[in-house]
């Protein structure tokens, strides 16, 4: 993968380990020994840039032992006219029932640490 | 980000011509991290062999790219200060400085306002926008085609924000990369002007998408360009189902005033 393509996720997962170490410090963990992250496909992150990524940067962290998790989140809408929520398919937006553009993106931005292993 | 011009690698840029060094977070480059303690903690069973019991924390903590960090501060700031902030994006040459000026000029008496303008390169659009008396800060980018919330940052420690009412940020010209940098502003307002053609927002949709307003500019051209406006206010009225139209010639004048009762309306957020 060549390194332009990834600075942004370097810089997500710089911010990833520094949560993930704070966290684990707080309850008084020594290692980290597994995270798991959450990214909508709107996020802008993608998931094997973030891999590599983190294999790049956990040597000197808590987590230089650990394995990373990553699930993706499909982005959806929700439509107020059918009251229901629709998934995205382009960028317009457009619920496939009534055919009305949604401004309410209810997932698909996710960008979160959602749990670690420690001891 | 930015995939699609490989702009990834920011290089040095100058605020009012002077060249600015890296920036280095309050705390460190990882800073900002949140202070919240863990969610629930609860031990579970582990595999035999492991020395120490595996603690599973529960986090769910929303993690930030370093500019969404500088953004979040910059917003924090805004608010604070009561300030109303537009981001104005457009494709090069659709009209932004234009139009700007001839705001500056209408909100004087009304609106304490000042700019900051990024370009590539030149002072240009800062000394024309200078003209109106307001205080403008001119960002040259280098290579970088957008601007990013920490030469905000940056610039910021230029004005007298106490003594403002609105920020306005004219953004590098360009529908793509502004899109996904957020510089911590409450209004986002993006241009379209009549001799571009009416299909831009549906071939450039995520910077008409999140819109609060959008601009039809040089409507005094249409007719010369043979513009097709009711093709250009359908299609804006999809890519930008939330935004507030309106319609401006910076050379007649018409529309300047609703605009700028617009903006004199806003209130931070
Ligand atoms: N006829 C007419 N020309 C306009 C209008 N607004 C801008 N222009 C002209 O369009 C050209 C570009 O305008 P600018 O205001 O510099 O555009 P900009 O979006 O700031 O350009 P960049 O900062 O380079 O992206 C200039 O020659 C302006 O005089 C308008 O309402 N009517
Ligand atoms: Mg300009
Ligand atoms: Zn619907
Ligand atoms: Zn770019």
């Amino acid at each position: 993968m060549p390194a332009a393509d990834i600075v942004h996720e370097v810089s997500i997962m710089q911010s990833t380990l520094a949560l993930a170490e704070q966290q684990a410090r707080q309850s008084g963990a020594a290692a980290i020994h597994s995270l798991r992250m959450r990214i909508g496909t709107l996020s802008g992150v993608v998931a094997e840039a973030l891999q590599f990524a983190f294999q790049a940067l956990k040597a000197d962290t808590l987590a230089a032992g650990a394995t990373l998790e990553v699930e993706e989140v499909r982005p959806a809408c929700w439509c107020g006219e059918c009251r229901a929520e629709f998934e995205v398919t382009d960028f317009l937006y457009e619920c496939p029932h009534c055919h009305r553009p949604s401004v309410d993106l209810r997932r698909g931005r996710e960008l979160a640490l959602v749990s670690l292993e420690v001891s | 980000m930015c995939q699609e011009c490989g702009c990834s690698q920011k290089g040095p840029y100058k605020i009012d011509g002077q060249p600015v060094g890296e920036v280095v977070l309050s705390g460190g480059q990882h800073a900002m991290v949140e202070d919240k303690p863990a969610g629930h903690v609860h031990t579970h069973s582990h595999a035999p062999g492991h020395a120490h019991p595996h603690v599973h924390l529960d986090l769910n903590l929303p993690v930030l790219a370093q500019n969404d960090r500088f953004a979040e501060r910059n917003r924090g700031a805004f608010q604070a200060l009561g300030l109303v902030v537009l981001n104005v994006v457009s494709s090069p040459g659709a009209g932004k400085t234009t139009l700007l000026r001839k705001t500056l000029e209408t909100l004087k008496g009304r609106r304490r306002a000042a700019v900051i303008v990024g370009d590539l390169a030149t002072e240009n659009d800062a000394d024309r926008l200078r003209t109106t008396g307001a205080p403008v800060v001119q960002v040259t980018t280098g290579t970088l085609c957008h601007l990013e919330a920490e030469m905000i940052s940056r610039a910021l420690a230029k004005l007298d924000l106490k003594n403002l009412d609105l920020l306005i940020i004219e953004n590098v010209g360009n529908l793509v990369c502004p899109a996904s940098f957020d510089l911590g502003e409450g209004t986002r307002v993006a241009l379209l002007s009549t001799t571009e053609g009416e299909d831009k927002p549906l071939k450039y949709p995520p910077i008409f998408q999140n819109a609060d307003a959008v601009i039809l500019t040089k409507t005094d051209l249409a007719e010369a360009v043979e513009f097709n406006r009711a093709a250009a206010l359908a299609n804006l009225r999809q890519a930008s189902p939330k935004a507030r139209l309106f319609e401006t010639s910076a050379k007649t004048g018409t529309g300047i005033s609703e605009w700028c009762d617009y903006l004199a309306g806003l209130r931070t957020r």
